[in-house]
């Protein structure tokens, strides 16, 4: 919770799940996971701590840590 | 309007990502009476208005799903996209495309206007609600923006009264010179241009938008809150909760009142001078049929204040967060939350926001399950039952056992609809992963009272006509069976013992009998398939007319002295899992495009229904 970084980049190749991996990727590109763009940790879930709600830019996504795996990201060092 | 200016009358398309407030954009622009959400999806159909811009231009307004992109995902979006390319059959293709932007998250927003300026139509970018991003210190450079967009950029407050005048103004300017339509360069994304798409509109943003404060300060503390796991699950219980405990203690004045309008109005037709048979129809067909079913108004009218509050201030995307992983478990998508939360209301309209759902197995399993919410037409029939056989009282001190029963019909319906999906997910459609869970959780926002009251007035409405339409002859068939043939000279029992009703009543008997129900029962739920509330209309005429004396306001207190406590059990059981509504039947029939699933769905829910009804039946006869 509340862990801050910076998107590097996505690689959906490996999550699995419902979707092949260029689909996945292009839904998160479509919700704003693009890399350059910031992110942080807001909001987890009860269970497994799942789903997540992310802040990426100026808006607030829930998805789960699955389709979450295929975002890589470069933690911000706390000052 | 003459038929020349309506075919003439150029095409606006309202393009934007969900949540845009493009809904509340079309309604200001075209006054027409629909429902203000703040979720995704809720503009699950293509809507059409017609408004006059300033300089006396007849303008024909397409309000299109919510999208993120024209590389369609679900039905819906594809209605969208096919809407924009001019695809659909017997649809011209818009001569201006205005997309819709959230002014305070436009990011998305212009990635989605980049894409849609390559459709090859002209496109203008809204920037709605201003008034929330000025307040929230977002400062945007509209003439930049356009510059660098290359489209014109107007700035809308759908919500305020002359809000919508740049956009009006700029749309007259726009349609005076309209070009010819160019080719369309548009195909499906791949994931690099879509990359590119969003870094550019990220380099646009950069240079025209500042913005003081990253978060919305409200939105944030409020999810602290609600979205904390633990007492954000407890929340959305307790909010559950109390709204089911007030469909019970706020209606009653309104009940009251209706009845006793309903009860003058039959003691009216008592006194007038007409034959007895005319009277017997106007008070206890008409009347008293309609009467018994018009008196849960103030309910349903309250569950929808409920539902239609929590979708504007954008709780319902924050509900299917939470439930994503207690869904997930029985093999349900969390998106499945929002369609399957309004089949509390009517599992017509869910069933219908179920395409939002992408995946097609999901959708399926949340359409079949879908009716097993408990909807609104069950109040009526809970509501008779639960006040002619469980006692008024407490118990722990504060809770009503009534409201303790009624929730725990609604809690059965809910397991019920988990169980077929876990048992479909693991048997039926085994090994298939399901669709990735991914919403975006806008920020909160006070619900408009014009909103509300206009989604109330929209839903009363519907109730009402059902009531005067589909109930209303229902009621007077049932009353026909009920009163034909006449009973023959010097008959001894009540008159109804010789009727239509009461032959097919006992012609059907075995089948029921070991569910407890006698013929009455049998006869009120034949009827009771046109719309489940119906069959309280039905055992009210049915009582009414073989008790001869009872007003039908009595039904209850003749169901509780005619039956035993497990029939009325075991009736209760039976109505949380029957088929009765056909309506919803076409509906799935409709939005599965087969009969098949339709005929599963009616199966599946009838063979639940009597295994229901027998246990209780069986368990409640053991222990009376």
């Amino acid at each position: 919770m509340g862990f801050r970084g910076r998107i590097e980049a996505l690689s959906a190749e490996h999550v699995g799940g419902g979707l092949p991996g260029p689909e996945l990727e292009r839904r998160l590109i479509e919700l704003g996971f693009v890399e350059g763009a910031d992110v942080e940790l807001l909001h987890q879930g009860l269970f497994g701590s799942d789903p997540i709600a992310v802040r990426v830019a100026h808006a607030t996504i829930a998805l789960r840590r699955r389709e979450a795996m295929a975002i890589l990201v470069s933690a911000e060092i706390p000052t | 309007m003459n038929t020349v200016a309506s075919l003439a009358a150029p095409t606006v398309a309202l393009v934007g990502n969900p949540n845009c407030g493009k809904t509340a954009l079309f309604n200001a622009l075209t006054g027409s009476r629909q429902k203000v959400a703040n979720y995704p999806g809720v503009t699950v159909e293509k809507k059409v208005g017609r408004l006059t811009t300033p300089a006396g231009r007849v303008v024909q307004i397409v309000d299109l799903p919510g999208t993120y992109s024209l590389r369609a995902r679900s039905p819906d979006e594809e209605i969208t996209r096919d809407a924009v390319l001019g695809r659909l059959a017997g649809e011209v293709a818009p001569d201006l495309i205005v997309c819709v932007a959230d002014a305070s998250n436009l990011r998305l927003a212009l990635r989605l206007a980049l894409e849609l300026k390559r459709v090859g139509r002209p496109v203008m970018l809204s920037l709605n609600m201003m008034d929330i991003a000025r307040k929230r210190g977002i400062e945007i450079d509209a003439a930049r923006l356009s510059r660098d967009l290359g489209v014109p950029v107007v700035s809308s407050v759908a919500v305020r009264r002359g809000g919508t005048d740049e956009l009006l103004r700029e749309l007259d300017g726009a349609l005076a010179s309209l070009p010819a339509a160019g080719a369309s360069s548009w195909c499906a994304p791949d994931a690099g241009e879509l990359r590119g798409g969003q870094h550019e509109a990220d380099r646009l943003l950069c240079a025209a938008v500042r913005r003081t404060g990253e978060r919305d300060a409200g939105t944030a503390r409020v999810d602290a809150v609600l979205l904390h796991p633990v007492a954000g699950l407890a929340i959305l219980l307790a909010i559950l909760f109390v709204m089911f405990q007030a469909v019970f203690a706020w209606a009653t004045p309104g009940m009251d009142a209706i009845e006793a309008g309903f009860h003058w109005l039959g003691d009216f037709v008592e006194m007038a001078p007409l034959p007895d048979l005319l009277k017997s129809f106007l008070k206890d067909g008409l009347i008293g049929g309609v009467g018994s079913v018009l008196v849960f108004l103030p309910q349903i009218v309250i569950l929808f204040f409920f539902i239609l509050v929590l979708e504007d201030l954008g709780y319902m995307a924050r509900a299917a967060f939470l439930m994503d992983r207690i869904m997930g478990g029985a093999g349900l998508h969390g998106r499945a939350f929002i369609p399957l939360l309004s089949s509390f209301a009517c599992a017509i309209p869910g069933i219908m926001a179920t395409r939002v759902i992408d995946d097609r197995r999901d959708r399926l399993t949340t359409i079949l399950v879908a009716p097993l919410m408990t909807c609104s037409a069950r109040i009526p029939v809970y509501t008779l039952i639960i006040g002619a056989f469980i006692p008024d009282r407490d118990v722990w001190g504060f809770v009503g056992l009534q409201g303790l029963v009624m929730f725990g019909l609604y809690a059965t319906g809910i397991a019920g609809a988990l169980a077929v999906s876990f048992v479909l997910k693991r048997l039926i459609w085994r090994g298939s992963a399901g669709e990735p869970f991914m919403l975006e959780l806008p920020d909160y926002k006070i619900p408009r009272l014009k909103s509300l009251a206009i989604g109330l007035w929209t839903r009363a409405a519907i109730f009402v006509r059902r009531a005067g339409t589909i109930i209303l002859a229902m009621m007077v068939l049932i009353w026909l069976l009920a009163t034909f043939p006449q009973p023959p000279e010097g008959a001894t029992e009540p008159a109804i013992n010789y009727s239509l009703a009461a032959m097919i009543g006992s012609a059907i008997q075995p089948l029921t009998a070991p569910l407890g129900f006698n013929w009455q029962i049998n006869v009120a739920l034949i009827p009771g398939m046109a719309a489940r509330e119906v069959a309280v209309g039905s055992l009210g005429t049915i009582y009414a007319i073989s008790g001869g004396e009872e007003a039908v306001d009595k039904i209850g207190q003749a169901l509780s002295a005619q039956w035993s406590l497990a029939t009325a059990l075991a009736f209760l059981a039976w109505y949380v899992f029957a088929p009765q509504c056909a309506s919803t039947l076409a509906v799935i029939r409709r939005e599965t495009g087969s009969w098949t699933w339709m005929w599963v769905t009616f199966f599946y829910m009838l063979a639940l229904a009597y295994v229901a009804a027998f246990a209780t039946y069986q368990i409640a006869s053991a222990f009376a």
